[in-house]
C-alpha cells in the first residue's frame, strides 16, 4: 500500500477543549468533537509524517489495538473529515503552506 | 475615524440596535413610515456623527425583484453581498457605507440589519444569537435554544419587573471583558419587540422544556457545540466563522452556562432567581 500523507487544513478554527479537540470547518461551518485518539492524529497531521507511521506510533503504542484494526479506523477518521475540508489527504507530502498550525 | 463629514440629510432615518446606529437614508417616504413604524424603540438620533454605518436605501417597486431566492452572503475582498428574493445589499466596514436596493416590506430590511449586525459584530467579539433574554435586579438572563425549545414560552411566564431583550434574537457584545445582552426590535411568536437597553450577563441558559424546573451543569465542549448552534450564521466566510468560533469560545469563558429544564409556568422566574442568589456571579 503507498504511503498517505494527511495535514491540517488552513480553512478550520479549532481549540482544545477540557481534552477534546473542537473543530469548526470554515468552508461549511460543520462542527467536530475530536475524542482523544482523533485528537492525537489530528495533532500528527504534519504533511510530512507517514499516516501508517502515524497510525504505528499514535495509535497502537498508545492503546491496545492491532495494526489493521486501527488502519481501518484511521482510515476512515481521514476521510471522513478529509468530505468537510477539515483534513488534506495525499499521497504525497504536503507542503507546509497547506498544513496549518491553527489548533490552540 | 467616522467616515462622515457631510451635514446630516433630511431624508435619514437610523436605527440604533445594541449601541450600533446605522443610518438609512431614502427619498422613499413609504420606506420612512414604514422604519418609523416598525422600529419605534430602537429610532436613534439621525446624525451622521453618531451612527457607525451609513446606507442608501433605494426601494423598489412590486415585481422588480422577481427572484424567488434565498439569502445569500458573502465577501470580496473587504466588501460584503447579500442578496434575497426581495432585496440586495452591500456594505464596506472599512468605510462604514453600503447600499440597500429593496422591497417595500419589513422582512426585507429586517433580514439586512440582523446580516449587517452579525458582520459587524464579528469582528467586536460579539454575535446574535436565537436566544430570549430579559433583564431582573439590574442583570441580564439570556435563555437560548432552538426552535419549539420555549424561547417564547419561558418570555411569556416572565414576571412584571423583568424587562424583555427579545424572545428569538439577542444582541451579545463584550465591553472591557464583559458580555452584555441588549434588547432587539427581533421578535419571535411573542411578537412583541424588546426594550432597548443592556445590562451584564450574569447567567446563560440552554433552555429545554421539562417536567420540572431544573439546572445543571454543561460541559464546556457541549456547552461550545450547542452555543455555536444557535449564533447566527450567515455564510461560510473563512474570517468570518474563525471570528465567529473564538467568540463563542471567548463568551464560554467569561459567562457561566448551564442547562434549564423548565416547567412552562410563572415558577421558573423565581427558580431562575433563586439559582441566581445561590450561585452568585463573579463579574
Amino acid at each position: 500500500m503507498p504511503d498517505k500523507y494527511i495535514a491540517r487544513s488552513s480553512a478550520i478554527a479549532a481549540r482544545m477543549l477540557g481534552g477534546e479537540m473542537m473543530i469548526m470547518s470554515a468552508v461549511d461551518s460543520t462542527f467536530f468533537t475530536l475524542n482523544e485518539t482523533a485528537t492525537l492524529i489530528w495533532q500528527a497531521a504534519d504533511g510530512t509524517t507517514p499516516l501508517a507511521k502515524i497510525i504505528a506510533e499514535k495509535v497502537c503504542s498508545e492503546y491496545d489495538i492491532d495494526l489493521q484494526t486501527a488502519a481501518a479506523d484511521v482510515e476512515h477518521f481521514v476521510e471522513e473529515l478529509s468530505k468537510h475540508g477539515i483534513l488534506i489527504a495525499s499521497d504525497t507530502p504536503i507542503p507546509q503552506k497547506t498544513a496549518s498550525g491553527a489548533a490552540r | 475615524m467616522n467616515p462622515f463629514t457631510h451635514a446630516t440629510a433630511t431624508n435619514s432615518v437610523a436605527i440604533e440596535i445594541g449601541g450600533t446606529a446605522i443610518l438609512l437614508e431614502s427619498d422613499d417616504p413609504g420606506f420612512h413610515a414604514m422604519v418609523k413604524a416598525k422600529y419605534p424603540g430602537f429610532l436613534a438620533a439621525e446624525s451622521h456623527d453618531s451612527c457607525s454605518l451609513r446606507f442608501d436605501v433605494e426601494v423598489l417597486g412590486e415585481g422588480e425583484l422577481t427572484e424567488d431566492e434565498d439569502v445569500h452572503v458573502w465577501r470580496e475582498f473587504d466588501r460584503w453581498y447579500a442578496r434575497r428574493g426581495d432585496f440586495r445589499a452591500e456594505f464596506d466596514l472599512q468605510s462604514g457605507t453600503g447600499r440597500i436596493r429593496q422591497e417595500l416590506n419589513p422582512f426585507a430590511l429586517n433580514s439586512i440589519l440582523r446580516i449587517v449586525h452579525t458582520i459587524y459584530l464579528a469582528s467586536r467579539g460579539g454575535f446574535l444569537l436565537h436566544a430570549a433574554s430579559a433583564i431582573r435586579n439590574g442583570s441580564a438572563f439570556v435563555f437560548s435554544g432552538v426552535s419549539g425549545a420555549g424561547k417564547t414560552t419561558i418570555s411569556r411566564c416572565a414576571p412584571d419587573d423583568a424587562v424583555l431583550l427579545s424572545d428569538e434574537i439577542s444582541y451579545m457584545t463584550k465591553n472591557s471583558g464583559q458580555y452584555g445582552a441588549w434588547g432587539t426590535p427581533f421578535a419571535g411568536e411573542l411578537g412583541q419587540p424588546g426594550s432597548n437597553c443592556t445590562a451584564p450577563v450574569a447567567k446563560f441558559f440552554f433552555l429545554e422544556k421539562g417536567p420540572q424546573n431544573h439546572i445543571e451543569d454543561v460541559s464546556r465542549a457541549e456547552a461550545t457545540r450547542m452555543l455555536l448552534r444557535n449564533i447566527l450564521f450567515f455564510c461560510d466566510d473563512e474570517r468570518l466563522v474563525r471570528q465567529v468560533f473564538d467568540s463563542a469560545y471567548d463568551f464560554l469563558e467569561h459567562v457561566p452556562v448551564y442547562r434549564l429544564m423548565f416547567v412552562p409556568d410563572t415558577t421558573v422566574w423565581n427558580f431562575v432567581e433563586e439559582f441566581d442568589i445561590a450561585c452568585p456571579t463573579n463579574t
